[in-house]
């Protein structure tokens, strides 16, 4: 397309028709990718090559403009280029402007942060679209601070936003922060409200860096607000959007030569520096050697190796353990008690059975008196070894405390992971020699305390139903592993039916179904952890049938962690009950839970809940196709 | 390769009870046999034989009450022995008289240990805690005349006096003593001016013992921390912290240098004994015999270097005798 300026009044206006029925066309690519790069060269000097090619844009029908920016915006490559091919476009045209601060930044979220930096950096750089930029940041900030916003939309559109956000904040100037220095306050207490009240640790930590990068910016002189959270790449890039690295240039040859005289200035000073370091050096060991040479050279020491710190002795009984733990003022005595009670418990089970109850009782309260590294950890152990060396009891004992009063939420979590830690020693075959878990059937199920607990379970249940999958169509058979008596058999009711009994019970300090729903996602999530360790026990279709049951009555709740344990306790019971038990005593519950998990695939926003609920369909689908290859 | 440290070459068992104090004295020729004198928690005070390795004599002279200091004046025929009973007893050994020829009644219920410096033939100074709160009493020996009291000027809340030394330059110059306080600092004082000349604090915990080399004008001390901390003494009589030293184990009960100060001794609360060089604080060995904290250490003052020993008095009601850097 080339042009003869001088002097002609030409219009353009057929180009940008062309331009713009193309572009809507969905050849965006093609045109844009010729037509960009030639633009840009032609427009870096020419004031009236740019003045023509804003007449270009100008001039495409509102109708077709959408597609037009949106390729210009996804192809230039970068901000200032944009800022020459586009002109004053979203000042001057409607169309254009609410494409550019209202459709692609908080309805559409799919696109690339190399868009966003265009597209915010484009507002940026025009005195006129600044103020467009601050509007396009108040936006951002309501959406972002929106606590239904926050529940309901997708994790990518919440972090889609949260890009944005940096990215404005890394152009704004303090003139413009002064201005609106009281509402980013504002809402920013907001937006971290919500963000801190989910549940997903993605969702929490989009809300704590943004809070952060706006508390930094608000606030530059004095304290500034700092999370604590885990640091990845994912971390790392969105904290990178807030500085803004000058815009490179296509090198010339002229700086290169400079930079290669500066980089050989540089290593004759490197040599020098180190030439006199090495003429000092020499200097100083011979004061020193003069010195050591009058020391008591003529006195060899001894092997010190065996002189190491004093440890005290912890005790030896189980019984002396209690006494120490409730009531010893000798701290350190507790603290080798502390250290030393799973390995007591495991090797004295008789003694053990005989308090167990007293001694779930007293870990299950007991608070940390000195500073031990990995407390939490050795009371957990601890806990575990009780309950596997005398499940029945401590599990009643376990259970009934969950959904007692005066509890700590903490605690209450403590009952959960510990009976799914034990759920799982109980389960696993005592392994001769070789490992029970023969490469990726069945991975190790690492339950930690912590939310990251959720992402694992998901996992595990997801390759194990992967892998049963790939089976029943493949129909092989596998290796046969080394067995054993599962010891969870007898005891899995009770951990799982008081479990599941009171949930709908609020009590004054502890309501699940209300505001402590952190809790009840954990609930859900451990219930389908100890329903999967159930497979091949007798109980497992009346829990089955139960935690069906439990799934219905919960499958309208708000919070997504809580819908992704539904959806694991689902997978759980589909993999555990043999099928004949499902489809013959459980087909309403099953026909119903189909048609949710249908509804589910489709309607819900969390882009996991969607996959786990496809994979139960699929599940269900390999079931029914099983039944029916087996000859009844 | 270093060599494992060495094993004690007797252990002295008998005492019935935990052993507080410890004094040699193997200075004579033969036919003296050198002796060792213990004192013990049951107010026993034991010569032993070193040569049969058994009890010669057992002095009761504090009423079942701890003994917990002994110190000869001028051989081992006169003994000095401070106890719980809030009596420091001076005994008769000649000839094989075992009688208590003066006593003085120190009304004070501390652990303080007394210390004595000969300032001419037959005339002694001895240091000891006295009746008030943060005193040190200055007594001449045998005609307990008090030559003077220390009190720390008042607010200073240095709290008890815990170890004592009275050393002079030379036989002419005025005697000065170091004590160490309860609050860890090391307080040097005048006795003729009966004023402090210089306080340092060392510790953050009580000073436990201490003790200084003239020559080199320079002492270390330990406590119930974890650090040994060594000071000097420059020309204007000051002290000034020189070195630390970091322990594994807390706890100092006794720090005692030999006399021909190459290498000194620390009894430590977790039941061992550790041997420094004494120039540059060079840790050189970790006894490690007994099974309970030991409560002092003690070097003997043999005229032969190669026979020189160690001992160690412990609660575990031992005495380990070692010979460690003899041939130096």
């Amino acid at each position: 397309v080339c042009f003869i300026p001088d002097g002609l009044d030409c219009s353009i206006s057929f180009v940008s028709h062309v331009l713009g029925k193309v572009c809507v066309h969905g050849r965006q690519k093609e045109i844009l990718s010729v037509l960009i790069p030639r633009l840009t060269d032609l427009t870096k000097s020419d004031c009236i090559w740019q003045r023509i090619c804003w007449r270009l844009v100008e001039c495409v029908p509102d109708r077709w403009m959408e597609a037009v920016v949106l390729g210009f915006v996804q192809r230039t490559p970068g901000a200032d280029v944009l800022s020459r091919l586009l002109g004053n476009l979203v000042v001057k045209n409607k169309k254009a402007q609410f494409v550019v601060t209202q459709k692609l930044l908080l309805l559409q979220y799919g696109h690339t942060t190399a868009v966003l930096q265009n597209l915010l950096g484009y507002l940026s750089l025009d005195g006129l679209r600044r103020a467009l930029l601050i509007k396009v940041l108040q936006e951002l900030l309501e959406t972002w601070g929106s606590s239904s916003a926050v529940k309901h939309s997708p994790p990518e559109q919440q972090q889609y936003i949260s890009k944005a956000i940096l990215i404005c904040l890394s152009h704004l100037k303090e003139p413009e922060i002064e201005t609106c220095r009281q509402e980013l306050l504002t809402s920013m207490m907001e937006g971290t409200k919500c963000h801190l009240d989910s549940n997903l640790p993605q969702i929490r930590r989009l809300g704590m860096i943004v809070a952060e990068s706006i508390s930094s910016k608000i606030n530059t002189d004095g304290p500034v607000l700092k999370f604590q959270y885990e640091e990845d790449d994912e971390a790392r890039e969105l904290k990178s959007l807030l500085v803004q690295s000058p815009p490179f240039c296509v090198v010339p040859s002229l700086p290169d030569d400079d930079r290669n005289e500066k980089a050989d200035a540089a290593v004759p000073l490197v040599l020098e520096s180190n030439k006199k370091s090495h003429t000092a050096a020499p200097v100083m060991p011979d004061e020193e050697s003069d010195a050591e040479l009058d020391s008591d050279d003529d006195l060899i020491p001894y092997d010190m190796s065996e002189d190491k710190e004093l440890k005290t002795k912890a005790p030896v009984y189980i019984r002396d353990c209690i006494e120490v733990l409730t009531g010893s003022e000798d701290v350190d005595k507790w603290e080798a008690t502390v250290k030393a009670l799973e390995g007591l418990v495991r090797k004295n089970p008789a003694a053990t059975r005989e308090v167990s109850v007293e001694l779930a009782k007293i870990l299950l309260h007991l608070e940390e008196k000195t500073c031990i590294e990995g407390f939490v950890e050795l009371r957990q152990r601890a806990q575990v070894a009780v309950l596997t060396t005398d499940p029945i009891p401590v599990a009643k004992y376990l259970t009934s405390q969950f959904y007692s009063l005066n509890y700590s939420l903490r605690q209450r979590m403590d009952i959960l992971d510990v009976l799914v830690l034990a759920a799982q020693e109980l389960s696993c075959p005592k392994s001769q020699g070789k490992t029970k878990h023969s490469g990726a059937q069945k991975p190790c199920i690492q339950l930690l305390p912590g939310s990251d607990s959720s992402k694992d379970w998901r996992r595990i249940v997801d390759e194990r139903i992967k892998s049963k999958t790939r089976r029943f169509a493949t129909g092989q058979s596998q290796a046969e592993l080394a067995s054993s008596p599962n010891e969870f058999n007898s005891v899995a009711g009770h951990f799982f039916f008081p479990l599941i009994q009171h949930f709908d019970r609020p009590l004054t300090t502890f309501d699940l179904l209300g505001e402590d729903h952190f809790v009840l996602g954990r609930l859900v999530h451990t219930l389908a952890v100890l329903m999967y360790l159930a497979v091949n026990t007798v109980a497992v279709t009346a829990m089955g049938k139960a935690l069906l049951e439990f799934v219905w009555a919960l499958r309208f709740h708000t919070d997504s962690y809580v819908r992704q344990g539904l959806l694991s306790c689902i997978s759980s019971t589909l993999l555990s009950v043999p099928t004949e038990r499902l489809l013959e005593d459980m087909t309403e519950e099953l026909l119903e839970t189909q048609s949710w998990l249908g509804d589910v695939v489709e309607k819900d926003p969390d882009g996991d809940c969607r996959r786990l609920a496809l994979q139960n369909l699929l599940l269900m689908e390999n079931l029914k196709k099983k039944l029916r290859t087996v000859p009844s | 390769m270093a060599l494992p440290p060495p094993d004690p070459q007797f252990v002295l068992r008998g005492t019935g009870a935990a052993v507080h104090a410890l004094h040699f004295s193997c200075g004579n020729q033969e036919p003296d046999v050198p002796i060792l004198f213990s004192g013990s928690e049951n107010g026993f005070i034991h010569v032993w034989n070193l040569k049969t390795h058994r009890v010669d004599k057992t002095l009761d002279g504090h009423g079942g009450r701890s003994v917990y200091c002994v110190e000869t004046m001028g051989g081992k025929n006169r003994l000095l022995s401070q106890g719980r009973d809030q009596r420091i007893c001076l005994w008769d050994l000649a000839e094989g008289r075992t009688s208590v020829t003066n006593s003085v009644f120190t009304e004070n219920v501390g652990f303080c240990r007394c210390t004595l410096l000969k300032v001419a033939q037959g005339r002694w100074l001895m240091a000891m805690a006295a009746k008030g709160p943060e005193e040190v009493q200055v007594l001449e020996l045998p005609s307990k005349t008090s030559v003077c009291t220390l009190k720390p000027e008042v607010g200073a809340k240095l709290g008890m006096p815990m170890c004592l030394k009275l050393w002079q330059h030379n036989c002419d110059s005025q005697p000065l003593l170091l004590a160490g306080y309860e609050d860890g600092s090391v307080v040097l004082w005048n006795l003729l001016m009966g004023k402090a000349l210089s306080q340092l604090v060392c510790h953050q915990e009580p000073v436990m013992s201490l003790d200084f080399d003239l020559e080199k004008a320079k002492g270390i001390s330990g406590s119930s921390e974890k650090v040994l901390s060594i000071w000097s003494l420059n020309e204007q009589q000051n002290l000034q912290v020189y070195k630390t030293h970091k322990l594994v184990n807390a706890g100092i009960s006794d720090i005692t240098i030999r006399p021909d100060k190459k290498i000194l001794a620390t009894a430590g609360w977790d039941h061992r004994i550790r041997i420094f060089g004494w120039k540059k604080l060079k840790p050189l060995a970790v006894l490690d015999y007994h099974t309970a904290t030991v409560h002092c250490v003690s070097f003997s003052d043999h005229r032969n270097p190669s026979e020189r020993l160690l001992a160690a008095g412990s609660k575990d009601h031992r005495i380990s005798i070692w010979s460690i850097y003899a041939q130096t």
